[in-house]
């Protein structure tokens, strides 16, 4: 019986009278039952650590004078803000961002367009593409540190042995190349993400499209421009923004790379942050650092819930 | 023609890009030190041996080997139980989200997301001030915990999505014929959700395995020490001694490989729908 009742089963929600009534709807109390061991840990673990380091970053907590906490106010955001050192790490994260996210998603597209073709043995090739997205971040730094070592890598004899150079190179020895080729650990890594999210909107463009646009005479390139892309590009400013985020807080592949070296030419606002609050113990800047970084990620974080929101119905 | 050849090219040369440097990875963890160190290098190992491997799985006298063992304990055991609390709590308010209707659903939803994208920097400084307090710092128990604040959000996102998917009718049915709403939840949804529920377990376990900043900050002995870290402080205490870094290398990628191997269709479909749906 009764399944085509069921739009009429379901009675309106009653108007409330006290404000308690108002604040949960009918089914309120049930989902306040379901939502409170989520609530338990979303506050227990990350809104009130997220104010204790706000608090903290009100403060000169260094551990050199253990006990003696004096109130700053924003003096160590002024203090941030005042140092080299600080800018000089906006400036390579902002660079590294820029690079890798722009980079993962050229050629994520155009791997995610060849997953899409006809290719043989089309599942093997998709499998071999997802392995460096699940190598560990660690592992994957390690590796390449080892693939660009000065003395024994693997680039260097590769590079010698084909006489496209003729000297060993020391790649994680200058500032600017060492963040150039931690860039392209992390492009090897992480463009398999972007290929794969693009190769699940591809799927989703119907083939009538192509057909229509085969019949009015259109060309491969012409259906790219003027149906693929257009279709893709939700996917795509999502990827970039995902990404920038990831690349904004980047921080274990430059520790396992350099270490921040040479010359603190790789050191990331990240990593900045973890060698102040955890190497010069200044955990009060940290704190302050920390919120520098969480307050510029979140303002992404919006941008990618207003598109989220744009796509939605049932919300 | 020409273009199905040229696609086959491009297959060739993107398949050689990935699976090179994995190539050497492998090659070093077999090859004997004389060949990684040559110059010209040795591309090819003359005597290849398993030795590493049996050294880093049983040799009880070997310290590094030791800590590698422990790090592969400890990932599993920290991966999977944080993996678990974050499921049997997450789940329940997936679902709240996805089919409840209450005050402030939009904005707890939010809320709870974008805690998801926060830094771990963030929360890493009082974190660490907090554990040091309750004294857990270097527990397996304390890094679970920590692990619970970016596995449970990220239950909650797509769990949520994946519950939506769901048609509601199967539910109404369940609930004409008398169950309640939580018995409609444990009886139809769930049953129906399992591969969503594995998908997202095993995504979040890939998470808690690659997870670095946490744990080289939270751990310092072999109580604690995952694999990561392991690695990382092998890898820049010893540089030249890479046959042994790629064989736990090797070593800690073969969980996260397996699965994204086993399962690639179905996380990264899992994936790409819930951070494009949301």
């Amino acid at each position: 019986m009764g399944v085509v009742q069921t739009k009429e089963a379901r009675p309106a929600v009653p108007r409330g009278s006290g404000p308690w009534r108002r604040l949960f709807s009918r089914e309120g109390p049930t989902a306040v039952v379901l939502l409170l061991p989520s609530l338990i840990v979303v506050f227990g673990i990350i809104i009130y650590p997220l104010l204790k380091t706000l608090y903290t970053s009100f403060f000169a907590v260094d551990s050199a004078f253990p006990g003696h906490y004096p109130f700053v106010g924003l003096g160590n955001y002024a203090h941030v803000l005042r140092t080299g050192e600080f800018w000089d790490a906006v400036g390579h994260t902002a660079y590294f961002t820029v690079l890798t996210t722009f980079l993962e998603v050229f050629f994520g597209l155009l791997i995610g367009l060849l997953l899409n073709t006809d290719l043989k043995g089309r599942w093997l090739f998709r499998s071999i593409v997802i392995l460096p997205w699940a190598l560990p971040t660690i592992v994957n730094g390690a590796m390449w540190r080892w693939i660009f070592n000065a003395d024994y890598g693997a680039l260097n004899a590769l590079l010698t042995q084909l006489h496209i150079i003729s000297h060993y190179k020391a790649w994680l020895g200058d500032p600017w190349t060492a963040l150039n080729m931690v860039a392209v650990a992390d492009i090897w890594k992480n463009t398999p993400l972007a290929a794969f999210f693009i190769l699940a909107a591809l799927q989703t463009i119907p083939g009538d499209l192509y057909e229509a646009a085969r019949v009015d005479g259109a060309g491969r390139l012409r259906s790219f421009f003027s149906i693929t892309l257009p279709l893709l590009m939700p996917t795509i400013v999502i990827i970039l923004v995902l990404r920038t985020m990831e690349a904004f807080k980047v921080f274990d592949i430059i520790y396992v790379m350099t270490g921040g070296g040479p010359a603190n030419g790789t050191e990331t606002v990240a990593y900045y942050t973890y060698v102040e609050a955890f190497s010069n113990q200044l955990f009060g800047e940290g704190a302050a650092l920390a919120y520098i970084i969480a307050i510029f990620i979140l303002f992404f974080a919006i941008i990618y819930m207003r598109m989220l929101q744009r796509g939605e119905v049932e919300y | 023609m020409g273009y199905r050849v040229f696609i086959h090219a491009a297959a060739v040369v993107v398949a050689v890009t990935v699976l090179a440097p994995f190539a050497w990875l492998l090659i070093s963890s077999i090859a004997a030190p004389a060949d990684l160190l040559s110059r010209p290098l040795h591309w090819i190992p003359a005597h290849p041996s398993l030795s590493r491997y049996e050294n880093v799985l049983f040799n009880p006298q070997n310290g590094s080997a030791a800590t590698f063992r422990a790090g592969m304990r400890n990932s599993a055991i920290v991966a999977a139980s944080s993996v678990a609390i974050s499921l049997g709590v997450g789940i329940f308010g997936a679902y709240a989200f996805a089919r409840l209707r209450f005050r402030f659903r939009r904005a707890i939803l939010l809320l709870f997301l974008s805690t998801y994208m926060l830094p771990p920097i963030a929360l890493v400084i009082s974190l660490y001030l907090t554990m040091a307090r309750l004294h857990l710092l270097d527990t397996r128990l304390g890094l679970i915990l920590v692990y619970c604040s970016f596995i449970t959000p990220f239950v909650l996102w797509i769990m949520s999505g994946y519950f939506q998917s769901i048609p509601r009718e199967l539910e109404d049915a369940a609930r004409i014929d008398g169950c309640t709403r939580i018995g409609a939840l444990f009886r139809v949804i769930l049953p129906l959700a399992r591969s969503g529920i594995l998908a997202t377990a095993l995504f979040g376990f890939l998470l808690a395995w690659d997870e670095f900043l946490y744990a080289l900050i939270f751990t310092s002995s072999l109580n604690s020490k995952t694999i990561p870290v392991a690695i990382a402080e092998f890898t820049g205490r010893h540089t030249v001694n890479f046959g042994m870094q790629a064989t736990g290398g090797i070593l800690a990628s073969l969980p996260p490989l397996a699965i994204a191997f086993v399962f690639q269709r179905y996380l990264v479909g899992g994936l790409a729908s819930g951070a494009v749906k949301g």
